[in-house]
């Protein structure tokens, strides 16, 4: 069993590996016959990715966006979250079935108007013509996330609270949000790791190496003659870390989030 | 304190469940009620009811002469001490008992007052900067009970807060909540599916069925004169046997239900009717007797006699009735009749 | 007097609103955007020409167009071909992390790794595995003699295709695993021990008491899985730009070629409202499937 089991880690973690190692492999000998373990390290691409290539401008364009999607989406989807597992009002499940289907809108159909919108409002190749449409996908995500979260909050904490006399607002704010951060973590983890991977928008809606984000960034990488795959994968390796950083210490979120999301369904 | 008056209140949920049937109950200031009844009955439904956390569809609820039927569960000024506790657990004893205190906007002083007071009643001095996670099962409850005395409300609502202690608990903290009672005189509406508790502590108890009441009275009275046969046999420990077919020399000429409870069967030689032995449980100080009535239906009937008078299974023997101890029901409604 | 039912609904609203306005703003109101702006034509290399309403040609333009169709066709054909194979890699996935017992956490982060690295990224590495220079997946295939030396993926209208439903699938069979994981965890072990001492071995054990308990689990995963696929972009314009030619193209693509490389948004915006039905239509598809295996269950 373990050989099984180390045979398929190895499988899906090889690529990973081999990007790794390529990247701190020299250019000349990236073409030559591969072998497992780098025989030579050399940080001339890492080098070339910062210098050359200015690679902290995207890193510090995708932080920026990425985390201001998350924190202005995290308080407004908690918000309904809570209001859509606790509260009974009109057109619950409406709205319910309205966010799933917009989380399953094709990122293509709305590039036309958001493409034509910001440009009108001159908000193109800026941080604030990514954050909005960032919000199509993020709020969804965090809405279903949260609110199989919040199914799963015992109810007789809020009841507690509001028999001592809390209104639902200061129940929510005193009782229920200190006890739901590891919910608001891991929602807030997905929700960034989203942004962060997001390539379409990103794509679309910058125009300029001023602005782009990571993933932009390195799938438009031009060499004189061909593709440099040494920066190419050294710029991969940058973008991976932070996802590589939030996997390793937050995994039990992670999983927490998606399979609380999923069995919502 | 309080009195709580229930008129006619029906509560149907969104899925078409319909909790409770158009109940009227007035549960008078300083009175233990319990409400008892088999899962599913509505008991829990009624007690949040009165609470606020549902409302009812129709009906009011009054406390005292105000209608609250409208108000939330924070204007009631009611206490609830819920089967799992439902302690903040973010919070130390001391927080979880002053927060209702502090959302009042009581004074610090005051609130620092009576926390030492209760603490002291409930013996939790000790536990005051503890976590709930900290505690035990025991001490957990006299925390809720303890939260719900610092508020000094209205009313007290309990929802089967005993299920959650282990049995041995049970009867200690049963005691515990008698004298409480007795000590402050509050009023109380207390669920449980256990009618041993509710005959233990109650004033009155409110036997519940599939959303209504089937009777209310003192514990006494619907042991001794349950109103219809549900209540008899719900009420009483083991239920009551009832006899759609009576042995011969016993039949009623309305065809009546005859009812008996176990405690009165007389098993002796000079006994009217003859039965065999099916099984004999020993109880220790008693014995529960499984026999088998000849010429009745149904022929299965329990008794209890004193452990040294238990006779042997599968022997015949013959058994009667205690005078005046027979209850009589009607055969098509279940309601009490008069003998 | 204001009743508590009363304020807790109109709590509610409250709460709802700021996340339903979000959502109208920058979902609601495009889609319907993008329907309108399909209705006329609108060349932004052209601007003098205007934005006149043309109606329906643009779809009718669609419906004819050989380059749309064949990218219509390659988009179903690639979900019904690699979502089958994320289900069933997935679930052994999940097989495998269920039973092992120390190192769990480890096997776990190292199999979300795929799945949470940019699709970017995943394009890239497999790009350059299967890159006819420095691939390394060539190497093997060459020594074994089962390629010639001159070969390379990305020339083949059909070969082309490999690197990407590899990458696809590596990048997804994680997250079906993790959906399927906690599935698993919640199938009652006795259930296994009382089939055990029926008679039955571990793979009937498989076919028939852990299937069947994860089929909800597995229609969840199948669904999020499809519409993934059908949306397929980002793993197409990096690994092979729809090339050779527009032989991986899928439909995703093709919109955003007429909408930003030739500038024409009112035929690219038609596309994408193709691409918004296939979707929708995949999806109430599966709703009614749904609906009627759950009334078979009855």
């Amino acid at each position: 069993m373990i050989a099984v089991r180390a045979v398929i880690v190895g499988a899906l973690l090889f690529p990973l590996y081999w990007m790794l190692v390529a990247s701190f492999t020299t250019e000349a000998r990236l073409f030559e016959a591969p072998s497992l373990v780098p025989t030579a390290i050399s940080l001339e691409h890492y080098r070339a990715l910062f210098d050359t290539r200015d690679f902290l401008v995207p890193v510090r364009n995708s932080l920026v966006v990425a985390g201001f999607t998350t924190i202005f989406v995290i308080p407004i989807a908690a918000l309904c979250a809570y209001a859509l597992a606790r509260m009974p009002f009109r057109g619950k499940r409406l709205l319910l079935a309205l966010v799933l289907a917009v989380s399953m809108f094709p990122q293509i159909s709305i590039v036309a108007p958001l493409y034509l919108g910001l440009r009108t409002l001159g908000l193109l190749n800026t941080y604030p013509g990514l954050v909005l449409p960032y919000l199509t996908f993020s709020m969804p995500l965090a809405i279903w996330l949260l609110t199989g979260f919040f199914r799963h909050f015992p109810r007789e904490l809020e009841e507690a609270a509001m028999l001592d006399g809390a209104s639902r607002f200061r129940a929510l704010r005193e009782i229920v949000l200190p006890l739901a951060a590891p919910g608001l973590a891991s929602t807030a983890i997905l929700t960034f790791l989203y942004c962060w991977n997001e390539f379409l928008f990103a794509l679309s809606f910058t125009l300029g190496p001023e602005r782009y984000t990571v993933p932009v960034a390195i799938a438009l990488f031009r060499g004189r003659y061909q593709v440099p795959w040494g920066e190419v994968l050294a710029g991969a390796i940058v973008a991976t870390i932070p996802v590589v950083i939030l996997v390793l210490v937050f995994q039990r979120h992670i999983v927490a989030g998606l399979t609380a999301g999923a069995t919502k369904g | 304190m309080a009195a709580i008056a229930l008129e006619q209140i029906a509560k149907t949920y969104p899925n078409g469940h319909i909790a409770v049937k158009g109940v009227t109950l007035e549960v008078r200031d300083g009175e233990f009620m319990v409400l008892v009844g088999p899962s599913g009955c509505g008991k829990s439904t009624l007690l949040r009811l009165i609470a606020g956390l549902e409302t009812p569809e129709s009906g009011r609820i009054r406390l005292n002469d105000d209608d609250v039927t409208l108000l939330g569960p924070q204007q009631r000024d009611l206490a609830m001490v819920f089967q799992s506790y439902a302690l903040y657990p973010h919070m130390t004893v001391r927080d979880n008992l002053a927060y209702g205190l502090r959302v009042r906007r009581t004074d610090s002083g005051a609130i620092a007052a009576r926390i030492s007071a209760v603490a002291e009643a409930l013996e939790l001095e000790t536990l005051l900067d503890r976590r709930p996670s900290q505690l035990s099962g025991g001490q957990r409850q006299r925390v809720a009970l303890g939260r719900a005395m610092v508020r000094e409300p209205k009313a007290f609502l309990f929802d089967e807060p005993l299920s959650n202690l282990d049995p041995s608990l049970r009867a200690q903290a049963r005691a515990e909540l008698l004298r409480l009672h007795r000590r402050l005189q509050t009023t109380i509406v207390y669920v449980t599916h256990d009618q041993e508790e509710a005959m233990t502590l109650a004033d009155r108890v409110a036997v519940m069925r599939a959303g209504s009441i089937e009777q209310v009275g003192p514990p006494l009275e619907v042991y001794s004169r349950p109103a219809n046969t549900f209540v008899a046999r719900f009420i009483g420990s083991p239920p009551m046997n009832l006899l759609t077919v009576p042995p011969d020399g016993l039949s009623d000429p309305r065809d009546a239900i005859i009812g008996v409870r176990p405690h009165d069967v007389r098993l002796g030689k000079g006994e009217p009717f003859r039965a065999s032995v099916d099984l004999v449980e020993p109880r220790g100080h008693d014995a529960v007797v499984h026999l088998s009535l000849y010429d009745a239906k149904p022929s299965a009937l329990l008794a209890v006699v004193s452990a040294p008078k238990a006779p042997l299974p599968d022997t015949e023997v013959r058994v009667g009735f205690r005078p005046d101890s027979m209850h009589f029901f009607d055969p098509a409604s279940g309601a009490r009749v008069n003998p | 007097m204001v009743s508590f039912e009363t304020r807790e609904r109109r709590t509610a609203v409250a709460f709802v609103t700021p996340a339903i306005t979000v959502i109208a703003m920058v979902a609601l109101v495009p889609i319907a955007l993008t329907f309108w702006e399909a209705l006329h034509s609108h060349d932004l290399r052209l601007p003098w020409l205007g934005r006149p309403f043309v109606g329906f040609d643009n779809f009718a333009e669609a419906a004819g167009d050989g380059r749309f169709q064949a990218a219509f066709v390659r988009t179903i054909v690639f979900a019904l071909v690699t979502v089958p194979i994320e289900i069933a890699c997935g679930v052994a996935l999940a097989l495998v992390m269920h039973s092992a017992i120390r190192g769990r956490a480890f096997v776990r982060a190292a199999a979300l790794l795929p799945w949470a690295v940019p699709t970017v990224v995943a394009a890239l590495v497999w790009r350059f595995m299967f890159d006819g220079q420095a691939g390394v997946v060539n190497v093997p295939l060459r020594a074994v003699g089962m390629m010639e030396a001159g070969f390379d993926w990305f020339v083949g209208p059909l070969t082309a295709w490999v690197p990407i439903a590899l990458a696809d699938i590596w990048k997804s069979t994680p997250f079906v695993a993790v959906l399927v994981l906690a599935g698993l965890q919640t199938i009652d072990t006795s259930l296994y021990e009382a089939a055990a001492m029926d008679g039955a071995g571990r793979v009937r054990q498989f076919f028939t008491i852990t299937l069947p308990l994860l089929r909800p689990v597995l229609v969840v995963a199948t669904a999020f899985r499809a519409l993934d696929a059908l949306r397929l972009f980002d793993l197409a314009y990096v690994l092979t730009g729809g090339g050779p030619g527009s032989s991986t193209e899928p439909l995703s693509l093709y919109a955003f070629i007429a909408l930003l490389q030739r500038l024409r948004f009112g035929y690219g915006s038609a596309i994408s409202i193709a691409v918004f039905l296939l979707t929708l239509g995949f999806a109430l598809l599966w709703v009614r499937a749904l609906g009627r295996t759950l009334e078979g269950d009855r």
